[in-house]
């Protein structure tokens, strides 16, 4: 069981009497780009919602590198290594954009330095300060946001705050990172663009990807295994190719 | 027997602190917004008691005045420094309605001086039942709200435009999209909150024959805190708050040690009550999407 | 590019060198008695609007109560410069320590009510802290004339009042710093970001509860310093003064100088207890009613022309912070500091309750089943 980053055991969840999500068995390997996919209202939002600790499963439960997260508060989740996208961006709108991307940084351990210490402005202040701005530059010129660091990041274009999204969630140092419809909205340009980014980060930054995606070209051209919900259970599971050519699959999708 | 007493006396306030409770719980669900000037409607109700009193002597000409005159500048109010902000960030409005209530208050400063004047409406007496000694106007006034309570819920329950009111509170635009004009049915609402206004300054004074230009702000902010406690939006939160309110203030009265903090305990019944239900007793709150 | 690096401390710098000219005044020819008290005034203005501004632009958070803490620092802070006063005297030793005691009184206080009070939505919290101050007002009017005065308020030792003022102001030049300081932090930054996006902030790692709770109490124990200064300013405190009409007076301050901006809340604060004060030497008799009526009209007008949909399209025209930057050739969409303009700056007071007719409270969950379903 070890060599599994996440490890989703009978995870579910009822609200009132509707059944979100039930009995889903989600297993990914180490460095593995995952797809979560299924038609409108099949759950998947609900099950990252779950996974980052917004809601609270009533069954099952979840493990991450081995170690078991539910119940943990949503900021203790992130610190432990998963880190998310919102399917409608949210972004720090009010902040600049490598603002953005030092918020995320700032609880890594190696960037320490308590309240006292920045508002009388102490020497480590200025050197962890220091640092976060070079990690978080670094950071921006992989997304290539580097030259609009300082614009407000309500400003960007779509595709752009779609980056920094990623790029502030990347900033958490997640071993674990949840795509909410990264697509959404991207001209085809755009979507292969992403491809090969989503690509570069899972191999610079050593971390394993979990997506959900409507667009089917871009989850057969990514992911190396997916997972089909419908009505909040799993459908199909497996590789990618033969899990999208299943009969059950197709009816879901088209009907019939 | 003293304790009947008390607890009549309290539903009385109480009843006084729903009807204001009302103005400021439908004028939130509705256009979202504290009408912090809602207190000082109360104020201009019971000035205008005094002046139609002094001039007429008739107490109902006096109270059908003070109705009129108080919706008339409630929806003025609405409509000159309310509107113009509709869809400004909520603080904005919060603000403007601070400044109303400014207004009012100087305004009433410089028409009546800053000395309290007198307001006698009519003299009812006192009840004896038994061993039991009640002021009539407290009956009055129970009553009163109660009737005007009554009315009110059937009016939004059962009229066309009660109904648009509550889907107005749902959702705004697609309330706009069935044929539904949301500025009459803002409107609407703070004609009746003024009216109720007007109403509750009535049984204020006669309950306190003086009044002077800060005389709803504490009632305003009283009836406030019931309507958080009740729930904001919630029409019977409005009213169960009220009289919770009501009942707690006389009997806190009543208890020698904790008189003179009977302010604090109502404040204080407010955060408790806040810290085990975030959103009042009745409250209805739309939850933020993930 | 070596000034830019200290963008953020202008406003600190200006006030240090008003601060260092009227000393310098004082010292030489000597200032009026009135002028040195209109000065103490706006300076506790200042620190109170600043530190209000904390809480209200950079957290997003709508606090009622700032007058509640200010309350507490002024009574605890005074009674105990009166307790110190026969080892002490009225030496700066005791006017400091009092300062402190009374700030750090507050922040007690700030911590008491915020980690209850700061899970509750942003409409909410407010109600709260307007109760809050309104209890420790009932609680100090009704204390025992020996503790703290009662009704008739309690009397506070008379510092020298030129050296009062003199420290007031270097109280408002930390406060500056202070907060200037932390907003340009990381812990700044996971404030800010808690008022963009509370989720997001969240699921970014920001303990929300931590980081709200710094604010609040850092906040509280400036309104203390301020609530002590005022006592020593006036000689003599009443509870009755620290209503929530005042609270409302700061936050007016807040709004006016600009959500989010220090320099906004220092020019506002500055300019309305300036105006306020002239005023009531002006209007006397019995024009000294038209002060209010002038200061609702000015207020409402502000504001309305401030936010006004329609009046989007005139204040396009004449944004002076958009003809400030064609002036100096910079790229308005270019930021330095979270200063945005105060309409952008999403506040948590969101009015979303429903309005009802049912006497059954709905089950949270069952609310957010019907609304949590996936979207699209």
């Amino acid at each position: 069981m070890g060599n599994y980053v996440l490890e989703t055991k009978n995870l579910g969840i009822t609200f009132g009497g509707l059944k979100a999500a039930e009995n889903v068995n989600i297993k990914i390997k180490k460095n593995q780009i995952y797809g979560l996919v299924g038609p409108n209202g099949a759950g998947k939002t609900t099950i990252f919602n779950l996974l980052t600790g917004v809601y609270m499963p009533t069954e099952g439960t979840f493990l991450l590198n081995g170690e078991e997260l539910k119940g943990k508060s949503q900021e203790a989740i992130n610190h432990k290594g998963i880190a998310r996208t919102f399917q409608n961006i949210r972004l720090f709108n009010n902040m600049s954009v490598i603002r953005n991307v030092l918020v995320g940084l700032s609880n890594l351990p190696e960037y320490k330095c308590n309240l006292f210490e920045s508002i009388f402005r102490l020497p480590k202040f200025y050197k962890t300060e220091k640092a976060m701005r070079d990690k978080a530059k670094e950071l921006l010129k992989i997304f290539d946001l580097y030259e609009e660091r300082n614009n407000l990041s309500s400003n960007l274009p779509y595709g752009k705050q779609r980056m920094l999204e990623i790029a502030r969630a990347l900033a958490t140092n997640p071993s674990l990172l949840l795509l909410d419809e990264p697509a959404a909205g991207m001209n085809p340009n755009e979507t292969a663009e992403l491809m090969e980014k989503i690509r570069l980060i899972r191999d610079k930054f050593d971390i394993t990807v979990l997506l959900i995606e409507h667009d089917m070209k871009f989850v057969s051209g990514l992911c190396d295994e997916i997972t089909v919900l419908n009505f909040g259970t799993v459908l199909v599971e497996g590789d990618t190719k033969t899990a999208l050519n299943d009969p059950e699959v197709i009816k879901a999708y088209i009907g019939g | 027997m003293e304790i009947i007493t008390t607890i009549i006396n309290g539903l009385s306030i109480g009843g006084i602190y729903a009807m204001i409770a009302l103005g400021y719980t439908m004028v939130y669900g509705i256009a979202k917004m504290l009408n912090f000037a809602h207190g000082d409607i109360i104020m201009v109700g019971g000035y205008t008691i005094y002046v139609t009193m002094n001039l007429t002597g008739h107490p109902l000409i006096a109270i059908a005045v003070a109705v009129v005159f108080c919706v008339i500048l409630g929806v003025t109010i609405e409509k000159v420094a309310y509107k113009p902000l509709r869809g400004a960030s909520p603080l904005a409005v919060l603000i403007t309605a601070i400044g109303v209530s400014y207004l009012l208050q100087s305004l009433a400063q410089i028409v009546f001086g800053s000395a309290p004047k007198m307001v006698r409406i009519a003299d009812m007496g006192s009840l004896k039942i038994g061993s039991l000694k009640i002021q009539v106007y407290t009956l009055v006034t129970l009553v009163c709200t109660i009737i005007v309570m009554i009315c009110l819920t059937l009016f939004v329950k059962l009229t066309k435009t009660g109904r648009a009111m509550l889907a107005t509170s749902e959702d705004k635009a697609a309330t706009q999209l069935m044929g539904i004009s949301v500025n009459r049915i803002i409107t609407i609402t703070f004609a009746i909150g003024s009216a109720l206004a007007a109403l509750a300054g009535l049984f204020y004074l006669l309950k306190a024959p003086s009044i002077s230009n800060t005389f709803g702000s504490m009632p305003g902010i009283k009836a406030f805190t019931a309507a958080v406690i009740g729930g904001i939006g919630s029409i019977p939160g409005a009213m169960l708050g009220g009289f919770l309110l009501g009942i707690v203030e006389c009997i806190s009265y009543k208890i020698p040690i904790i008189a003179p903090y009977t302010d604090a305990i109502e404040f204080l019944i407010l955060i408790v009550i806040l810290l085990v239900k975030p959103t009042g007793i009745l409250g209805k709150r739309r939850r933020e999407k993930v | 590019m070596k000034l830019k690096k200290f963008k953020h401390y202008y406003s600190t710098f200006i006030i240090t060198a008003i601060a260092v000219i009227f000393t310098v005044f004082s010292a030489g020819i000597g200032l009026e008695k009135s002028t040195i008290y209109l000065l103490e005034k706006i300076i506790i203005a200042v620190i109170l609007a600043v530190s209000l501004n904390l809480v209200v632009g950079f957290l997003g958070e709508l606090s009622l109560g700032h007058a509640g803490f200010m309350c507490v620092g002024a009574y605890l802070g005074g009674k105990f410069s009166a307790i110190m006063l026969p080892n002490l005297g009225n030496s700066a030793l005791n006017l400091i320590a009092s300062i402190i005691v009374g700030g750090l009184v507050a922040a007690l206080c700030g911590a008491i009510i915020g980690l209850p009070a700061l899970r509750l939505k942003g409409d909410y919290l407010a109600i709260v802290t307007l109760g809050f101050g309104e209890i420790v007002k009932s609680i100090f009017q009704n204390t025992s004339r020996e503790s703290f005065g009662g009704a008739l308020g309690l009397e506070t030792p008379r510092f020298d009042k030129e050296q009062l003022f003199i420290y007031a102001f270097i109280a408002l030049i930390i406060t500056l710093l202070v907060v200037t300081n932390l907003m340009n932090s990381k812990h700044g930054r996971a404030i800010t970001s808690i008022r963009d996006n509370e989720i997001a902030a969240r699921a970014t790692g920001i303990n929300v509860t931590k980081y709200k709770l710094y604010a609040f109490i850092i906040s509280s124990f400036f309104a203390g310093v301020a609530g002590v200064l005022y006592s020593f300013s006036n000689y003599n405190i009443q509870s009755s003064k620290f209503g929530y009409n005042y609270s409302i007076e700061i936050l007016v301050m807040v709004v006016l100088g600009g959500i989010g901006s220090i320099n906004g809340s220092i020019i506002a604060a500055t300019l309305i207890t300036f105006i306020n004060t002239e005023f009531a030497t002006i209007l006397t008799g019995n024009l000294a009613v038209l002060q209010n009526l002038l200061y609702a009209i000015i207020l409402i007008l502000i504001v309305i022309f401030g936010n006004s949909p329609a009046l989007e399209s005139f204040r396009e025209k004449y944004d002076v912070k958009k003809l400030f930057a064609k002036i100096r050739k910079n790229d308005p969409s270019t930021i330095n500091s979270d200063e945005a303009h105060w309409d952008k700056i999403p506040t948590k007071i969101s009015m979303d309750e429903l309005f009802s007719l049912d006497v059954t409270n709905n089950d949270q969950n069952s609310v957010l089943n019907i609304q949590d379903k996936e979207g699209k």
